[in-house]
């Protein structure tokens, strides 16, 4: 069996801004807090003892309010900021034990960035903005062209290569963002707020596509966030901080049903809204469904576009038939089926519009896909996942 | 009530210190003017054996090229006049001056600006030579240049160099600084190194301000080439000292006139270049 790998280790990291730290770790030592710090010896001290792990293939959501260290923290990963103390192991490498070209090199083999304000380069165009890292490596030219229209096609920008970077919109900025950091094809995605700068619904659109994205990468994520929503949305764990340090460590729903402290409980503090809200509330469209005379290659396809594992499928009045998995849409292919039909699984459970989400949670805690909502007749209305039932709560 | 401390011998000084260069660095001087005297003949005569007609024509052609409609028939129709003023060698070799001082100015400032721009330290240590520079009275610099170089043009050069100078390496420290922290920290993100950054980040986005300092170290040269006629550089700030020692207002007004035509055609032509790169 493999073991999961811890891709990033951080230890005992300690960031103090100032000319003179030193005396800012004797008083942490010594117990005292972050403000008294400042007040004594106007050193501000960025991070406090910091340490956890990043599992390799996870998202590590890291969250807290505006100067929790967030920022400073996803920087001493790959030594933006040098820490005072402590140290950061990709690997087994200890970043902080490397000369400059050591450190330059393992930044070009391993990290993408992703920023808050995008930190795109505004005399390149969208092309050559993402084909940076690969210049910085000296790929040749039609190397990196390759490499770079790929990323661009994943993010969905393809044929906005030619463009200025002034003639996108702020999500689309943010996409190009984020194919400069896939181009180089990094183990490492480093995301401080990549979100944070795009109104709602573009924000939405893109958690779901790098979630999307990830199912098929399978990268290690270390994702900043102020939004408690957003970190329920895309995390696989969540590291919650306050002032420089770790507070709590765990997963959407520890985190929701017991908080650490009270600090953590004021977060996620909320009335039982599982007794308020209803499916119907929470749910989303179906983005993609399949037709019981579709083929079944169609069928695979669409999912295939959506990054889906499975597709409901119903009648062309809307009506829920079932569900088609893809493993069964590929042994029916081998089956030579011209279509669908026969192999839908229609024992699926779902629940109707005004359903209480209490039900619901119970429902979805024994399934994998997501659960159906339709209407008094039986008719496909939305979906309800995960993540959306953990950010109803968080609300 | 009599003041008894005794002056300072500054001048003395500094008197000192040019005779100590001039013996020992004569043969660099020597040399340099040698080269310089030669160009400015090469470029003059180079000029002069166009027909005038011709050259205005080919000049507004390229003004039109370089900045547009507006400035094309600008520079046809200010040319045409200083040729009419029978103005024409003068306007040649005012500018044939700037265009050297500037090319001299550029070269030396932009690597300058550069270096203090990704080193504070070099930096602290120009910035009052800049100030220094710049406060000082134009033709003060005049005069030293003249054991140097002797009386003439390349005088004039090497003055208006110096003068000339400071708006290029200050516009080049300023638009390498304020390049945004943010693109610096993504360019080092990906692992770039210095020489990288600096040549794919931060002067391709410094270029608008470099242009700007080049701008403006167009129309300081031309400004110290007409005082350099002081001390016989000759071109249009000759007319004018000429026009001055003999009382001829109206002979100084029309040198004048050249000069103005001559600053607007070279600060609009180098501010539409310098516009394309934004
Ligand atoms: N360059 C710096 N000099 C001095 N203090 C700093 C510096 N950078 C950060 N700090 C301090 O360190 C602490 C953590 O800052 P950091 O930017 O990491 O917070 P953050 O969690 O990212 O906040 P935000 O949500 O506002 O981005 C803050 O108290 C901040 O004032
Ligand atoms: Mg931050």
């Amino acid at each position: 069996m493999d073991e999961i790998k811890d891709k990033i280790k951080i230890k005992n990291v300690t960031k103090v801004f100032g000319k003179h730290p030193e005396k800012a770790l004797k008083l942490l030592d010594e117990g005292m807090s972050k403000d008294e710090i400042f007040q004594k010896t106007g050193q501000a001290v960025g991070l406090n003892n910091v340490n956890f792990n990043v599992r390799e293939g996870e998202i590590l959501v890291v969250m807290g309010l505006s100067g929790s260290g967030k920022s400073t923290l996803i920087r001493c990963v790959n030594r933006l900021i040098e820490p005072t103390a402590g140290s950061t192991i990709i690997d087994d490498v200890d970043v902080n034990k490397l000369t400059i070209d050591e450190l330059r090199n393992l930044r070009r083999r391993k990290f993408g960035m992703v920023f808050q304000n995008f930190g795109l380069f505004p005399h390149r165009t969208v092309l050559a903005n993402t084909e940076f890292g690969l210049e910085i490596q000296n790929v040749d030219p039609a190397e990196r062209q390759k490499k770079a229209m790929d990323a661009l096609n994943l993010v969905g920008l393809e044929g906005w290569e030619d463009a200025d970077i002034a003639q996108l919109s702020g999500g689309m900025q943010q996409r190009v963002g984020l194919a400069r950091a896939l181009a180089v094809d990094p183990d490492i995605l480093l995301m401080d707020e990549a979100f944070s700068a795009l109104d709602p619904m573009i924000r939405r659109d893109m958690q779901h596509e790098l979630i999307t994205l990830q199912e098929r990468m399978k990268k290690t994520i270390l994702f900043v966030s102020h939004d408690l929503d957003e970190a329920l949305k895309i995390g696989d764990r969540i590291v919650l901080m306050k002032d420089g340090r770790v507070i709590q460590i765990g997963t959407g729903e520890e985190i929701l049903t017991n908080p650490s402290t009270e600090y953590v409980k004021r977060f996620v503090e909320s009335v039982d809204r599982t007794q308020l809200l209803t499916a119907k509330s929470i749910m989303n469209k179906a983005r993609a469904v399949g037709y019981p005379k579709d083929g079944p290659r169609t069928v695979l396809r669409r999912m295939r576009d959506e990054g889906l594992s499975s597709l409901y499928v119903v009648q062309r009045d809307y009506t829920l038939l079932g569900i088609v998995t893809a493993d069964a849409a590929k042994k029916a292919i081998d089956d030579n089926k011209n279509t669908i039909a026969d192999i839908i699984d229609k024992d699926i459970p779902h629940v109707k519009g005004d359903e209480l989400l209490s039900v619901v949670i119970t429902i979805l805690a024994e399934r994998q896909l997501a659960l159906p909502v339709v209407d008094e007749n039986e008719k496909l209305l939305g979906v309800v996942v995960k993540g959306s039932v953990l950010s109803a709560l968080a609300e | 009530m009599n003041i008894t401390i005794p002056k300072l011998p500054l001048d003395k000084l500094i008197v000192a210190l040019l005779d100590m260069l001039t013996t020992n660095f004569a043969f660099i001087t020597k040399a340099l003017s040698n080269i310089t005297g030669i160009a400015i003949d090469f470029i003059v005569n180079g000029l002069m054996l166009f027909p005038p007609l011709l050259l205005i024509l080919i000049l507004a052609g390229l003004g039109w090229w370089l900045a547009g409609r507006k400035i094309g028939i600008m520079a046809l129709v200010g040319l045409a006049l200083l040729w009419n003023l029978r103005l024409w060698q003068s306007s040649i070799e005012t500018v044939t001056l700037v265009i050297l001082a500037t090319c001299a100015a550029v070269a030396l400032g932009l690597p300058l600006g550069i270096l203090a721009a990704l080193f504070p330290r070099f930096k602290k240590i120009i910035m009052p030579i800049l100030d220094f520079m710049q406060t000082m009275p134009a033709f003060v610099y005049l005069i030293p240049a003249i054991p140097f170089f002797g009386l003439g043009p390349v005088s004039a050069i090497f003055a208006t160099v110096i003068f000339a100078m400071p708006p290029t390496i200050r516009l080049t420290i300023l638009g390498i600084i304020k390049v945004p922290e943010e693109l610096i920290e993504a360019a080092d993100s990906f692992g770039c190194n210095k020489k990288q950054k600096l040549l794919k980040i931060q002067l391709p986005l410094a270029i608008p301000t470099i242009m700007a300092g080049i701008n403006q170290t167009i129309m300081l040269a031309l400004s110290m080439v007409v005082i350099a006629a002081m001390i016989g550089a000759g071109g249009l700030g000759g007319e004018v000292w000429k026009a001055i020692q003999r009382l001829q207002p109206g002979m100084g007004f029309e040198a004048g006139i050249a000069i103005v035509i001559l600053a607007m055609l070279l600060d609009r032509i180098t501010q539409k270049i310098g516009q394309k790169y934004k």
